[in-house]
This record gives C-alpha cells, sequence and structure tokens, in this order.
C-alpha cells in the first residue's frame, strides 16, 4: 500500500509539465481537475489505510532511511493531506470560471498544480532537506501566483513576499545545516532519535529559534506577518484560497509542528509551549483588530487569516489533548471556511468589478447562491452553533478553562466576538441595503463556480460531524497521538522499516 | 573561524535588505544571504587534506570529505537560481510600471 505515496507528489508534478506543454485550454481545464479530483480521492483512501495499516514509511528508490529519503504517512501527515487536497480540489473547480479574464490559462494550472505538489511533498517527506526543497518549490510557485495578474499592487505584493519568505527560508537552511552538522544525518527519524539521548543543549535551542523564525514567516504569527495582508489579496481568488487556507498551514504551522514536536523534541516542554501560547494570542488579536478597518474585501479576509491561525497555534500550544484535538480541528475548519470566504469575493470580484465593500450594496437579489455560502462562511469564521467553526473554537476555549489558562479563554472569547462584527459589516454592505445604480446588470456566477462555493458550504455546516467518535477516532485522534506521542516518533518509524 | 565569516556575510546581506531602498540592491543582499548559507554548507562537510569520496578497495576509508553537503550545496543553488531568476523579473516589470527602482515610491500597498 505504501506505493500509492510517491503518487501525491509525482502525480500534479507530471501534470504540471504536461499541462505547461499542452498550451489548449480547454485541456488544461479538463486535466486540471481531473488531477486535483484524483487527489482528493486519494487522500481520501489514505485515511482507511492508515487505520487498517498504521504508520507507514516509503523508501524512495528502496534506499534504507537513514541514507535515502523516506516518505512518511501517518496521523498527522493525512489530517494535512486531505485538507490540501480538498481545497485544491474546490478551487481548481472554481479556476474554470474564474480564470477566464485571464490571459495563459495553462500557465497558471501548471504553477497551480506544482504549488501543490510542494505542499503535497511537505506533508509527506520524511527528511529535512527534502523539506526544504518541497517548501522552496512550493513558495517559488507560489511567489509567481500572486504576481499573475502583472499589475503594479499585484507585482509589490509578489516581490514583498518573496523577498520576506526567501528569507524565512534561509533561516530553514540554516537550521537544517546546523543540524546536520549536529548530529551526521538528514532523516527525521534518526535525528529525533541522536537528539533524545544527547538532550536539550544550546545548539538545538539555537536550531529551535532558527526554525521558528523560518516557519514563522511562512506561517505568518504576528512578528513576523506583514506580507500576508498584501500578498493574499492580490493572487487570483481561488490562489487567495489556495494561501490562506492550506499554504501556511502546510509550510508554515504543519512544518513547526513536525519539526518541535517530533523531531526536535521540543514537544511538551512547558516553555515552548508558553512561547506558542503567547505567540498565538498576539496572532489572533492583533489580527482581527487589524481587519475591522479594512474596506478591501480580501485585505480583511487575510487579516482574519492571521487571527485564525492565531487560535491554532494556541489550541495547539496549550499541550492538553483536548487543546491540540481543537487546534487541529480549527485548523481543518479555517480551511474549509476560509477558502470558501476567498471564492465569494473573487465571486463578488468577478460579477461587481471592484472589491472594496463600500461600492456594492444589494446583491442578494442578484446573487443568492453566493449570498447564502458567504453566509454560511461568514457564521462559520464567527463561531456561531451549528457551523463547524464553532465547535472548534469551544472545544479551544473549553480546553483554555480546562488546562487553567482562563485569561486566553478570555481573549479567544473577545477575538471571536470581534470577527462576528467585522463579518456583519461584510454581510451587510455586500449584500443587504439598497441596490446601487451600477448593480442591475449583475447576473450570478457559471456554474462551476457555484458548485465549488456550494461544496465548501456543505463541509462547512456539517463539519461539526467530524467531532462524532466514528469519524474522530480515524481522522482527528491519529493526528492528535502525532503531537502528543512526539518524542515516540523515531521509534514508530523505526519499527515500520523492520 | 571561518564559520564567522558566513556567519559575517549572512549579517551584511541581512543589513542590505533592511537598510537599502533600492529593488535591485535588495536582490543582492538576498544573493549574499544564499551565498553564505551555501559556503556554509560546504565548510560542514570540508575535512582538514581530506580527499574526494571515492570507494575502492585499494584505498583506506579514511579522511573522505563528507559528500552529503555537496549534494545539498548544489540543489540549494538550483533553488537559489530560480528563486533569483524570479525575483529579476519581477524587478523588471516593477520598473515597468513605476519607472523606478526605489521603494519609497514604489507603495501602492500599506501593508
Amino acid at each position: 500500500m505504501s506505493s500509492m505515496l510517491p503518487l501525491f507528489v509525482a502525480f500534479p508534478l507530471g501534470s504540471a509539465f504536461l499541462i505547461a506543454l499542452c498550451k489548449n485550454k480547454k485541456f488544461a481545464d479538463f486535466w486540471a481537475n481531473l488531477c486535483t479530483l484524483v487527489l482528493f480521492i486519494m487522500s481520501l483512501q489514505t485515511i482507511g489505510i492508515l487505520k487498517t495499516h498504521g504508520t507507514m514509511v516509503y523508501k524512495m528508490g528502496n534506499w534504507a532511511p537513514p541514507i535515502g529519503i523516506s516518505l512518511v504517512l501517518d496521523g498527522l501527515t493525512v489530517l494535512l493531506l486531505v485538507t490540501v487536497n480538498l481545497i485544491a480540489f474546490a478551487s481548481c473547480l472554481f479556476s474554470v470560471g474564474y480564470m477566464e479574464k485571464y490571459t495563459a490559462k495553462s500557465k497558471y494550472y501548471a504553477l497551480f498544480l506544482l504549488m501543490l505538489t510542494g505542499m503535497n511533498g511537505l506533508v509527506l517527506t520524511g527528511d529535512m532537506f527534502n523539506l526544504f526543497v518541497f517548501l522552496e518549490l512550493a513558495g517559488v510557485a507560489s511567489y509567481a501566483l500572486v504576481a499573475f495578474g502583472t499589475e503594479a499592487e499585484e507585482l509589490e505584493a509578489s516581490f514583498k513576499y518573496m523577498v520576506l519568505s526567501s528569507i524565512g527560508a534561509a533561516f530553514v537552511l540554516l537550521g537544517i545545516g546546523m543540524l546536520y552538522s549536529y548530529t551526521s544525518t538528514l532523516n527525521m527519524a534518526d535525528i529525533a532519535r541522536i537528539l533524545s539521548y544527547r538532550g536539550l543543549s544550546v545548539t538545538t535551542l539555537f536550531i529551535g529559534v532558527l526554525f521558528m523564525v523560518g516557519f514563522g514567516i511562512k506561517a505568518a504569527i504576528v512578528p513576523f506577518h506583514p506580507w500576508l495582508p498584501d500578498a493574499h489579496p492580490s493572487a487570483p481568488a481561488p490562489i487567495s484560497a489556495m494561501l490562506s487556507g492550506v499554504l501556511i498551514k502546510a509550510l508554515g504551522i504543519y512544518a513547526i509542528l513536525r519539526v518541535f514536536f517530533c523531531v526536535l523534541g521540543f514537544g511538551l516542554n512547558p516553555a515552548f509551549l508558553e512561547i506558542l501560547r503567547i505567540l498565538g494570542v498576539l496572532s489572533m488579536m492583533i489580527g482581527v483588530v487589524l481587519a475591522i478597518g479594512q474596506w478591501d474585501i480580501k485585505r480583511l479576509l487575510a487579516y482574519h487569516s492571521i487571527s485564525q491561525v492565531g487560535y491554532v497555534i494556541l489550541g495547539i500550544g496549550l499541550g492538553t489533548p483536548l487543546g491540540i484535538l481543537g487546534g487541529l480541528f480549527h485548523l481543518f475548519n479555517h480551511s474549509v471556511f476560509k477558502s470558501l470566504l476567498f471564492l465569494n469575493s473573487g465571486g463578488l470580484d468577478y460579477a461587481v468589478g471592484t472589491r472594496n465593500l463600500k461600492q456594492m450594496g444589494g446583491l442578494k437579489e442578484k446573487m443568492p447562491v453566493t449570498e447564502k455560502t458567504c453566509l454560511t462562511a461568514s457564521l462559520s469564521i464567527s463561531g456561531i452553533p451549528p457551523f463547524n467553526g464553532f465547535w472548534s473554537k469551544l472545544i479551544i476555549i473549553l480546553a483554555c478553562i480546562q488546562a487553567r489558562h482562563p485569561g486566553y479563554a478570555f481573549w479567544a472569547v473577545i477575538g471571536s466576538i470581534l470577527t462576528l462584527s467585522s463579518f456583519m459589516k461584510v454581510q451587510r454592505y455586500a449584500f443587504y441595503g439598497a441596490p446601487k445604480k451600477v448593480m442591475k446588470k449583475i447576473k450570478e456566477l457559471p456554474p462551476c463556480m457555484q458548485l465549488a462555493m456550494i461544496f465548501l458550504a456543505i463541509i462547512c455546516l456539517f463539519g461539526g460531524a467530524l467531532l462524532l467518535p466514528m469519524f474522530k477516532n480515524s481522522f482527528l485522534q491519529p493526528a492528535v497521538q502525532v503531537l502528543l506521542n512526539g518524542d515516540k516518533y523515531a521509534e514508530i518509524v523505526m519499527a515500520c522499516l523492520k | 573561524m571561518i564559520y564567522l565569516l558566513c556567519m559575517i556575510l549572512f549579517c551584511i546581506g541581512l543589513y542590505c535588505i533592511i537598510i537599502k531602498r533600492n529593488l535591485i540592491k535588495i536582490i543582492i543582499g538576498m544573493s549574499i544571504i544564499d551565498y553564505s548559507l551555501f559556503l556554509f554548507l560546504v565548510l560542514i562537510g570540508y575535512r582538514m587534506e581530506g580527499r574526494a569520496p571515492i570507494y575502492s578497495q585499494t584505498q583506506q576509508v579514511k579522511n573522505l570529505v563528507d559528500p552529503i553537503p555537496q549534494a545539498l550545496v548544489l540543489t540549494a543553488i538550483v533553488i537559489g537560481l530560480a528563486v533569483l531568476a524570479l525575483m529579476i523579473s519581477i524587478a523588471i516589470r516593477l520598473y515597468e510600471k513605476y519607472g523606478t527602482f526605489d521603494i519609497n515610491e514604489i507603495r501602492k500597498l500599506r501593508g
């Protein structure tokens, strides 16, 4: 069964080259959507495979792991694989209609699939340097995609993003170099094994700081966030959905979790968790306060991404099983509703031709599907029952109280109320109120774009069901176990090789 | 001692990115950071009076240079080249739009 793992990298990579070579637009539409659909179905299959076979390791080229590169499938990887491929599928479906106004659609799909390759590879890999390569692969594709419109703002945002992100990658590479010279190996399990008997030293702490800065820039945690509110709104809407929905999570949060919990073994160190909590609360509050004053809908959503990432970090930073469950569940939920909101904003931009909320109004009758799905996502991100965002925020707040941090719970509630207020503004100005005169000719979006939005809205509505024991035990709980047993990562992976 | 040189190069690059107001100089700073890292990676594998890591039955396996960092540095150079090419092409497009490389004048976004 483990022979399926490299397909997650090989299939989109091959498709990207095929689409780039073949300039036919219809073919590009068809093949890219087929590719993402197949990947999505495959990622769902991995849930079942994980349940029956447990953790799996694939040896690249049949070289035994401390020497060769390995791909590792465990609970955390499955969670991220499903999230990434789900959002990729919805965004790709949305692109069919949305990208008509741009030229060079086939180049767009090629870059899109390259970015997907990078993210799939990053969450699967069990090798530190391989992680860096995939990080840069996804990164370079996303720089190009942010600048895809080649307008002045887009180029400027892309340049800013590229410089900051490359500095982040440089810190990661420096950290990997130091880790290699300290342990003489690049395999994650092997590094974890060697570091566990060497214990905590100044070198590991320094490497930890380098990784925190590097991946922190990729995840847009608060002191490292300034690129995000420029870069995410500038990209085409499906790409914004990918960037905000999964890129910052796969490149940032997943990498932080994997490296710190499984490889460096800082996992449940109280000082490290305290740092995560403080960063989480800072991101949560600063992101949401900056969001309230925004009138550009995509910019507002981008600030909310910073804020919601704060919730994820806060939940995981609690270090209790309930807190980690809440954090990871919120990671999945945020991917779904933030992608949906970006697709809605793209739909508004497509129909109305502006992203400024003040110039919209009264679109409720004209665009019923967009209105309904946007309402679903807004209620979900603000944490209103029964939508999925409510359940994950509830778990995080309960976990804060359970872990005797009522202060953090208080801030989480305040953040949630501020989120609600800013999304009431979006609904009020975009969809309700008197229609503007220029809005007479507006029509509802093409069917494929509607389909993508409805698909995500249904997941928002029923996402809370993932907490039922039958889904939780096969999807969320294995990921929680990986983080809780971070110090056993080496043993688990080594046991698979025998 | 020579590791200190890497660190100095790294800091020069970082300084250049933070202080300089010209797109091209920022790109140069980025390259300096990259080069300091390549130097660092190669130095990790270096052995005093080592020889090439080629295995043969007549020779003793002794004092070999570590080949892995060399493989890593090649990969890192290729990635660095891709980023550099993209950066320069975007800088050229920015110049077409604004007619300047000065980042004080290229600020339609507020961050």
